[in-house]
């Protein structure tokens, strides 16, 4: 069961914290997105590993980007 | 000899030097070291702080009318209304009305966080005893928009604009700070948690209708808030219409630039030793402070009185973001909600009532200025 990791608003991501193949808890801080010039984080969605990551630091999204999957 | 080196003196400024001059330098000062070491509000308090200093330099003569230069940009810029609706031009470029246009029920919130212009005007007439031009002066502060407030008081209450704009801006640079313990204080833990549905997509017909239809809808019904309202629209639609991208990036770029240091230098100029100098300075920093925190209240009270009758619950936080410090206020209503509930992003939904309310100031200033001048 993969679930997809989507931006729940739209900006520029200025860090990625995990790798593809990284373990990682529920609400674990993942990815830093800018928007309105504020830091927000993103939170995993659940416990699993990352599958894939979908973006690069300093792309910019838009809401519901599909940011990454987790398994 | 001697006679002619005192005549030399008199002639510099130095001989002319009092001691008001000097505290004023000091406030000059204090407003560009809050600007540079403390990032508050830069854009103007940096400009308005030298030229509340270069204002107060003995013979320098740069206030005096038809003379001097600081005098000039006053009178063409601010005095012959020209700047601040230019500033709401670039503001309308840089402006998404996307998240009002999608909720746009959280029209009312903007509304509501009117309510400490309201109440402080109010306050003002009544118990200080300030005139009605000047009560709605300082109420206006409470709306925490800088140029709607400084072209209000420059045609209710001149004598104020300088004491009226440094506290309009003080105060937006100070929205981190005051507006959290009220908005703490006036939420339970549970309502700040309330998460928002998510918003539809805005469709790029609405969003090019918005300011045609808001220009039509607003100055029809208050037409004294035209000049601010025309020109935000405008601004605002060379965004959306997509065909005037060069318009619309000199509106909100170069043009807003150059504006907002002929605004701010003047508006430092008009502070005066004899005119800053009063208590009643001091009356108008607490009241335009009481309508801050007034405003704050009494949008946040509106988000909950509207939730008692709608299913959809809106977060009370996003009440707090009526107050139209774009976009300093929605960031601060994301901030606590944050607080309460980490996953939940209040960002763009308090962009809705953050936007409204720049409205709903222009709306509230054209409604004083209709009763009043």
């Amino acid at each position: 069961m993969s679930e997809d990791i989507v931006a729940p608003l739209a900006g520029k991501i200025i860090a990625i914290n995990i790798e593809a193949g990284q373990k990682v808890e529920e609400d674990e801080e993942i990815f830093i997105i800018e928007a309105m010039k504020m830091e927000t984080s993103i939170y995993a969605p659940c416990d699993g590993t990352i599958k894939a990551i979908k973006v690069k630091k300093g792309d910019s999204v838009e809401e519901d980007a599909i940011l990454g999957t987790i398994e | 000899m001697e006679y002619i080196s005192a005549m030399l003196f008199k002639t510099t400024g130095l001989f002319h030097l009092t001691f008001p001059m000097v505290i004023m330098w000091i406030i000059g000062l204090t407003l560009i070291y809050l600007a540079i070491s403390k990032d508050y509000e830069p854009m103007l308090l940096l400009p308005i702080g030298f030229g509340i200093i270069v204002a107060n330099l003995p013979l320098a003569g740069l206030m005096t009318p038809e003379e001097g230069l600081l005098w000039k940009f006053y009178q063409y810029g601010i005095h012959w209304e020209i700047i601040p609706p230019v500033i709401f031009l670039g503001l309308g470029a840089l402006t998404d009305f996307g998240p009002l246009i999608a909720n746009p029920r959280l029209i009312f919130l903007g509304a509501g966080a009117q309510g400490g212009v309201y109440v402080t005007f109010f306050a003002a007439t009544a118990i200080m005893g300030f005139d009605l031009k000047e009560a709605a002066t300082i109420g206006i502060i409470g709306g925490a928009d800088g140029p709607t407030t400084i072209f209000l008081a420059t045609k209710l209450a001149p004598q104020l604009l300088g004491t009226c704009a440094v506290a309009a801006y003080s105060y937006m640079a100070l929205v981190p700070i005051i507006q959290p313990p009220i908005m703490r204080l006036m939420t339970t833990v549970e309502e700040r948690k309330i998460r928002m549905t998510k918003s539809r997509k805005v469709k790029k017909l609405e969003k090019i209708l918005f300011p045609l239809v808001s220009t039509f809808v607003i100055i029809l019904l208050v037409p004294a808030s035209a000049p601010l309202i025309a020109m935000f629209m405008l601004g605002n639609l060379f965004r959306e219409s997509g065909v005037v991208e060069r318009l619309n990036h000199a509106s909100q770029n170069e043009l807003l630039n150059i504006v907002t240091i002929f605004l701010g230098l003047p508006v430092g100029a008009t502070m005066n030793a004899e005119n800053f100098l009063q208590p009643k300075v001091i009356f108008i920093f607490v009241l335009g402070l009481l309508a801050f925190i007034f405003s704050t209240i009494t949008g946040i009270v509106l988000a909950k009185l509207m939730n008692l009758f709608s299913k959809n619950k809106i977060n009370p936080l996003l009440g707090a973001a009526g107050v139209s410090a774009v976009p300093m206020a929605a960031r601060v209503v994301h901030k606590v909600g944050v607080e309460a509930d980490k996953k939940n992003y209040l960002l763009m939904y308090a962009m809705g009532p953050n936007v409204a309310g720049v409205i709903g100031t222009v709306i509230a200033a054209g409604i004083f200025l209709s009763l009043l001048s």
